[in-house]
């Protein structure tokens, strides 16, 4: 059985090495523009540290199962009756809960920081109708504009309201994400980190335009954004 | 298509005088049940809903008195399906009952396929009616996946080329639709509506008729979707979740939705229904509850779980159709109605639902893995109490659909903490299985490939749950492909895997025939492979931002598209070799043993197909259903399986 065990970790070494190849080698999530993404990114890469070692644990099991100890189809021996391993049975139980936990708690815990707003952030209101956004800037005289603008390193926070259906406020390169609801107001926090311009995307069915429904956010130095507001207004 | 006539013999059913139809074959063919009085029955129920909506909206001078989408709602929706249901004969047995006529007495007429004929009409039989379960759910497992085959084709290059953006919207919502409604949940309940009976050793479930009933409903829910193509303005096309307001503002075909749910819904309740009773009730001696298979213990937890959770998605989608009809304010914020209300009320059904689409699969597999692997099922107790925690915390666990919609914040963290958690009684399971393995004596058939391709690839769609079910990394991928990946991993790599183990592996028992190894083989790596390449790169399209339920997307994401749609034709393609070996195995397939699998479970024990009452002799039960390798041991006292003569079909 010994060499069984090395055989069986081998299998899963390869397995484990293989998908953190392709974890690593693509780049699965945009680069981030925010200081919210960069923490959600943190998230990500525990939940895919802890995914892959329970991948390759059940793959690793399953194929040097039935590597070693398959039969032919019209075998008819049975196996041994092994019905069940208390000791084992637990630690399966114990170990994934208490994985789910600290993966619960670090989410909780970037939530609240994502969530906690400085003070005096850079006001902006997105309105979504049917299919387009509108983004107006309150603390500027309600300056209204079709595109996002935003100063670099400055707290942005989004209230979203809707005029017609649900519509939902997606920058991928923020990370941050939120649903504009008829009849009540929504609101999200956006610290952008870098410069450039990012698509704003619908991300909710609403209706014939909804795949259309994009936007354009730039994220400019703040003389750059002075300057633009004032344009605005 | 075969059955023991030699038990029909010993049971020729004695008419009574007055029951021999009166007349000659027309005036039978017109007045007695079947798809002909059907048909004109439906017709006729159509009219009078019409005259009593017209009727009433002339008597109380309301303007139009012609209100279409209310004639189509309670005429077309509602009293034609009635009607109909009352023509192939779903109610007369209770008619009789009620008028006081004499009832058709209980000769078990309705039992047994004689020719094809019988499975189109009202049978009490809980083997054919799991035939017709299985059977129609294929067909709208078809019409659903030519639905995707077209979407992809038109997602295949960015921008519009075969579709408008309406009718995109009306395939992606129907293709969920019928594979969620009229495919995934209704398979898994005729599965178990023919394996669940013989597993217990009992001759059928306890409501027959109900169980007929509930088959019949089936069909009128899918022709309800599949008509609203034909309404002025398409299908419906808000959907799946059909999400107020959206839903409400949307053409007509959003009421054939509305009441489609309703009717699948009902089906779905009355089967559940059925199956806690025959599951309470109909054990055979000595089957305790400690004793059933798991395959049972999946059905029960997943019963409750339809019974306590379907009533409200009917709910939800009955404040839409009275928000579109009668012009209530449910879901309206104008008229002071609640939109995340609407939300609340569908995912309390539609999380549960995720899950009677999953534990019934989990109880087959199950049953595969432990036949093929000859070994007892690891842990078979914490296996069937893993079932009963899901089974718990599926219900506290909806709002983690709603993470970005807005809802309460504090709602957040524990939503996200109990979705975590169900990963714990999940992981049992997939430890369990690989358990089972261990050691085992593995013999590799189809049905083992599809339960160990089931759980490799469920796997994977768990854990990307686990990434959905941190709130922040969700707040990145909600509504995003990501999501499609999700789902498809856990719905058509778990659900539809599953489905297609326990297909090949109770062919033999269902038809009394063997299915082609070599095919079967082919179709499972066909379908491994192809539904990989589908559905992995989605994840990636989706955390880069590309949003679900969009015919048009950036450049970026155009060559990966392409390659997702090239592989979902070879899925496609992938399951006419599942078709083509289960028609001509059925034809002229070899003929199967009582128990080609060896397995312990009582099905097993009798004859391939079973006699029309299951079994000649009640069994008499001593030990669990997986003692295998334990020397001597049996899972029932019985004499050994009669083997089916062969009748032509
Ligand atoms: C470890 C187990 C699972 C976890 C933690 C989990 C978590 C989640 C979460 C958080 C979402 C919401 C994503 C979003 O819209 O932002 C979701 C969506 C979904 N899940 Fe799961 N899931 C699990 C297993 C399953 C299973 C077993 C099924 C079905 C067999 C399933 C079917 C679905 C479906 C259909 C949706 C999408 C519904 C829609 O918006 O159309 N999930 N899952
Ligand atoms: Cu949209
Ligand atoms: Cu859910």
């Amino acid at each position: 059985m010994r060499k069984g065990i090395v055989q069986l970790v081998a299998i899963g070494v390869v397995i484990a090495v293989a998908t953190t190849l392709v974890a690593v080698l693509f780049q699965w999530l945009p680069t981030s523009a925010s200081e919210e993404f960069d923490r959600i990114q943190d998230v990500y890469w525990l939940v895919t540290i802890i995914s892959i070692a329970i991948f390759a644990l059940v793959t690793a099991l399953i194929v040097f199962s039935v590597w070693k100890w398959r039969v032919s189809p019209d075998d008819d021996e049975d196996g041994p009756p092994i019905h069940g391993n208390t000791t084992i049975e637990i630690v399966w139980t114990a170990i994934p809960a208490l994985l789910v936990l600290v993966i619960g708690i670090v989410s909780a815990v970037v939530l609240a920081r994502n969530g906690e707003a400085g003070t005096r952030p850079l006001r902006v209101e997105a309105v979504g109708q049917q299919f387009a956004w509108r983004f107006v800037y309150p603390d500027y005289e309600n300056a209204t504009s079709g595109e996002l603008v935003l100063p670099v390193g400055k707290e942005a926070q989004f209230t979203m309201r809707s005029v017609d259906v649900i519509h939902s406020f997606w920058v991928p390169e923020f990370g941050q994400k939120m649903d504009a609801v008829p009849g009540i107001e929504t609101t999200i926090l956006v610290t952008p980190t870098r410069t450039g311009e990012f698509p704003v995307v619908c991300a909710e069915l609403c209706g014939l335009g909804h795949a259309t429904m994009r936007a354009k956010a730039r994220v400019v130095s703040e003389a750059e954004f002075e300057d633009w507001i004032a344009e605005q207004r | 298509m075969t059955t023991t006539h030699e038990t029909q013999q010993t049971t020729t059913p004695q008419y009574p005088e007055h029951f021999e139809p009166p007349r000659g074959t027309a005036y039978r063919l017109l007045f007695g049940p079947g798809l002909v009085r059907g048909a004109w029955m439906g017709a006729l129920f159509f009219v009078l809903g019409t005259l009593l909506v017209v009727g009433l909206r002339a008597w109380w001078g309301w303007d139009p008195v012609w209100l279409w989408p209310v004639i189509i709602t309670v005429a077309g929706l509602t009293a034609a399906p009635i009607g109909f249901l009352a023509g192939i004969g779903a109610f007369d047995y209770w008619l009789y009952y009620l008028s006081g006529r004499p009832t058709r007495p209980e000769d078990h007429s309705g039992h047994g396929a004689r020719s094809w004929r019988d499975y189109f009409r009202v049978n009490t039989d809980h083997k054919v009616i799991g035939i017709q379960y299985i059977v129609t759910t294929f067909v709208f497992f078809v019409i659903g996946g030519l639905f995707a085959m077209i979407f992809r084709a038109e997602l295949a290059q960015p921008g519009l080329q075969f579709v408008n953006s309406q009718e995109f919207n009306g395939l992606v919502s129907a293709h969920a639709t019928l594979m969620i409604f009229l495919f995934i949940i209704p398979a898994f309940a005729g599965i178990a509506n023919y394996v669940v009976p013989l597993m217990l050793g009992a001759p059928d479930m306890a409501f027959p008729r109900l169980n007929a009933l509930s088959f019949w409903l089936l069909p009128i829910a899918g022709v309800m979707f599949l008509a609203s193509f034909l309404t002025p303005g398409g299908s419906f096309a808000a959907g799946w979740t059909g999400y107020a307001p959206l839903a409400e503002g949307q053409p007509l075909g959003q009421t054939f939705f509305n009441m489609g749910v309703q009717w699948a819904g009902a089906s779905s309740v009355m089967t559940a229904l059925n199956f806690l009773v025959t599951i309470i009730t109909m054990r055979a001696p000595g089957m305790t509850f400690w004793r059933m298979p798991l395959l049972v213990w999946a059905n029960f937890t997943t019963s409750l779980l339809v019974v306590v959770a379907t009533p409200f998605i009917a709910g939800s989608q009955f404040f839409v159709l009275f928000d579109r009809v009668m012009h209530t304010d449910f879901f309206i914020p104008e008229g002071g109605g609640y939109v995340l209300g609407y939300q609340h009320i569908f995912w309390f059904y539609s999380h549960p639902a995720v899950y009677i689409m999953m534990l019934p699969g989990f109880g087959i597999v199950s049953e595969v893995i432990s036949t093929m692997a000859r070994k007892p099922i690891f842990g078979y107790r914490l296996m069937a109490l893993s079932l009963v925690g899901i089974l718990v915390l599926g219900f506290s666990v909806w709002a983690h659909h709603m993470f970005v919609a807005g809802m309460a914040d504090w709602l957040r963290v524990p939503m996200m903490i109990t979705t975590l958690l169900i990963a714990v009684p999940t992981g049992i399971k997939v430890f369990s299985w690989t358990a089972t393995l261990w050691r085992g004596r593995i013999r590799l058939t189809t049905p083992m490939l599809f339960a160990l391709g089931f759980v490799t690839m469920f796997v994977i769609g768990g854990l990307s749950g686990i990434y959905l079910g941190s709130v922040p990394v969700d707040i990145h991928a909600s509504d995003t492909y990501f999501v499609v990946a999700h789902i498809h991993y856990v719905l058509f790599g778990g659900s539809v895997f599953t489905i297609f183990a326990g297909i090949y592996y109770w062919f033999p028992k269902m038809t009394g025939r063997m299915y082609d190894e070599r095919l079967g083989k082919l179709h499972f790596w066909a379908t491994f492979i192809s539904f990989n390449l589908t559905f992995f790169p989605m994840h990636y399209v989706g955390l880069r931002g590309m949003p679900r339920r969009v015919f048009d997307y950036a450049e970026a994401f155009g060559d990966l598209n392409f390659v997702i749609s090239i592989a979902s034709f070879a899925l496609g393609a992938s399951t006419v070799v599942f078709f083509y070996n289960m028609v001509t195995s059925w034809a002229r397939g070899p003929v199967a043993e009582a128990n080609p699998w060896g397995a312990h479970t009582l099905e097993w024990q009798v004859s391939s197909p079973p006699p029309i009452f299951n079994f000649d002799e009640i069994p008499q039960v001593v030990a669990g259903p997986y003692e295998y390798g334990v020397a001597g041991a049996r899972h029932a006292v019985m004499s050994p399986a009669r083997e089916a003569q062969e009748v032509p079909a």
